[in-house]
């Protein structure tokens, strides 16, 4: 069995093998490795006993989980209203400087991707951006740079 | 703090009164199901999610549904920008929500409650769980048969809405569903299911603290009891405060804004903008919408760019079921900006906002309805600054 069948297996132990069993598998394997590829929905697909297609499609339908390779630490910015107001732009920049990578990209060493979000329901303390599960509020580049600094020495 | 007291605060969910939640479940057990339904429809609380339907009606159609499988399913997947207030709920006073799931799962016979919370929010998760042990030891205590657990979604606004939500908890992409059937027939597995948001199930459990009464003697004629604001923007006093409805944005301003105030969103992103000269005659809480998020824009403000951002969510969060919202918010996106770069001319205005009211004709849902309402009131009120 390979690392992935074994793990599709253990969440159909947990959940189930019902079609309502999906979204927490899913979510288990985003928990394990932050993506779900497609070799992984033929896995699920079988599992459950649903087309990949059928699995492609719930997946792809939201947002936290995520179809390509992901790095280590997922950051998701917020880029609705009140913290682009509040300047996420600078913080975005701040983001890509420290990180050496675009929007949307990973590090070459695949410790951290970066991404954007809709809010995360932070608004009186934004800009607001969360690393993995891990909120972070009231950002600033100073503020990024500690925080990355934590997460490049694992203190977290 | 209360220098204003034309503004109403109310200190009802968030006042660290000393009864415990868990004995305001045990109060409203000895009264009896129906006493306590009715008192909810006296109390006159309606859906505090966005809808507003009235909640004592919606547990009492619970009630009347045999089936030994009901589910009752809490809210919690607030999504809309600038609303944050039912996380605070959850960090602040989770027993006052739980204990208002398991009145509601008591009252209308129904044994599973089921929290549905955002991808967004997972970190709250052990807290939460701890919090449903001691429910649980409770429960236990006083016989009742009603298990909570959390269910956690996965980054999708319009599964706030709350066939989308149940279509997304029975593992599949989420979609609104037709209504009828309602969830309350046909929810859940097919199964009856009570859908309230979070501050619902905590004003609900207020209620049967408080009684109807007193609970009705706040808020207006249309609206009762005390909603939650969830504040935010241009505001030296950011966070969720707790009003009675019905007072004037004037007055709101004036105890909130930072002396600049050009525009107040109500309702969120799928409510209204209200420009300055209309704060005196609009009162919160009547006409408009009731989900309680407040922005507020000073004169810096790029009324462009808030429209901008508020249509580049819609476009990005509708599901693409129907086409008037697929379409629609895609079109109102490049359209904006084609008038912006002088690619098409200021009438082109015009034709948006008659697609916007064709949206709210023809879409599915509460997403693709309601996007013409800042849409329109940006549009009519900030017109210069849409196309300068
Ligand atoms: C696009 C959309 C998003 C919604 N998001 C939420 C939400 O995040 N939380 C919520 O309680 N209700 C939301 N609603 C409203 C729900 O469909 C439903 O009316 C509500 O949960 C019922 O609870 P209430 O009666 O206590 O308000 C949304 C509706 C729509 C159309
Ligand atoms: S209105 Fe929009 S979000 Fe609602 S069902 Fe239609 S496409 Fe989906
Ligand atoms: S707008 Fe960024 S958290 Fe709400």
């Amino acid at each position: 069995m390979t690392k992935i069948e074994q793990l599709v297996n253990d969440l159909t132990g947990k959940y189930g093998k019902e079609r309502k069993s999906l979204m927490p598998i899913l979510q288990g394997i985003v928990k394990e490795k932050r993506y779900v590829d497609n070799t992984d929905m033929v896995h699920i697909a079988r599992a459950l006993d649903i087309s990949a297609a059928d699995v492609y499609g719930v997946a792809s339908f939201y947002s936290f989980i995520e179809n390509n390779e992901m790095g280590k630490y997922v950051i998701r910015i917020c880029k609705s209203i009140t913290c682009e107001m509040k300047g996420k732009h600078k913080i975005l920049k701040a983001l890509e400087e420290e990180l050496r990578i675009k929007l949307g990209e990973t590090t070459h060493n695949k410790r951290f991707t970066l991404l954007e979000t809709n809010c995360l329901g932070l608004c009186d303390v934004g800009p607001a951006m969360l690393i993995n599960e891990e909120p972070y509020t009231k950002l600033t580049p100073e503020k990024v740079h500690e925080i990355l600094v934590d997460y490049r020495n694992e203190v977290k | 703090m209360a220098n204003n007291n034309k503004l109403k605060r109310a200190d009802i969910i968030f006042s660290t009164y000393s009864v415990d939640p868990y004995d305001v479940l045990d109060m409203a057990m000895k009264k009896g199901k129906t006493d306590v339904i009715n008192e909810l429809i006296e109390s006159g609380l309606r859906g505090r999610g966005g809808a507003g339907f009235p909640t004592g009606l919606k547990w009492k159609f619970m009630a009347q549904e045999n089936n030994e499988e009901k589910y009752i399913i809490c809210n919690a997947d607030e999504g809309e920008p600038g609303t944050f207030k039912d996380r605070k709920l959850l960090v602040d006073v989770p027993r006052k929500v739980i204990s208002g799931m398991a009145i509601a799962g008591w009252a209308t016979n129904s044994k599973k409650g089921i929290i549905y919370l955002r991808a967004e929010y997972n970190n709250l998760i052990p807290a939460l769980e701890k919090e449903i042990e001691v429910f649980n030891k409770y429960a236990s205590k006083f016989d009742l048969d009603f298990s909570v657990n959390i269910y956690s979604g996965a980054g999708a606004y319009v599964c706030g809405e709350e066939t989308a939500l149940i279509e997304s908890m029975e593992g599949k992409r989420g979609e609104p569903r037709n209504k009828p059937p309602f969830p309350i027939q046909s929810g859940y597995l097919g199964k009856p299911t009570l859908v309230n948001n979070v501050e619902t199930f905590a004003a609900a459990s207020m209620v049967c603290r408080y009684g109807a009464k007193k609970y009705e003697s706040y808020g207006t004629s249309d609206q009762h009891g005390s909603k939650l604001f969830s504040l935010s923007g241009d505001s030296p006093k950011e966070g969720v405060h707790e009003l009675e409805l019905g007072m004037k944005i004037s007055d709101f301003v004036e105890e909130y804004g930072d002396g600049d105030t050009k525009a107040v969103q109500i309702g969120g992103v799928a409510g209204f903008c209200i420009p300055r000269k209309e704060f005196d005659q609009t009162i919160i809480g009547e006409g408009n919408t009731t989900g309680g998020a407040t922005m507020i824009f000073n004169s810096t403000r790029s009324m462009y760019n808030v429209i901008h951002n508020y249509l580049d969510f819609f476009a990005e969060e509708s599901c693409g079921q129907c086409t008037p919202c697929r379409v629609g918010t895609q079109q109102l996106l490049k359209g904006v900006e084609a008038v912006k770069a002088g690619n098409k001319p200021e009438s082109y205005l015009d034709d948006l906002v008659k697609l916007s009211k064709t949206m709210k004709l023809t879409s599915k849902c509460g997403l693709g309805q309601s996007v013409t309402n800042s849409f329109s009131s940006i549009v009519k009120n900030f017109r210069e600054e849409m196309i300068y």
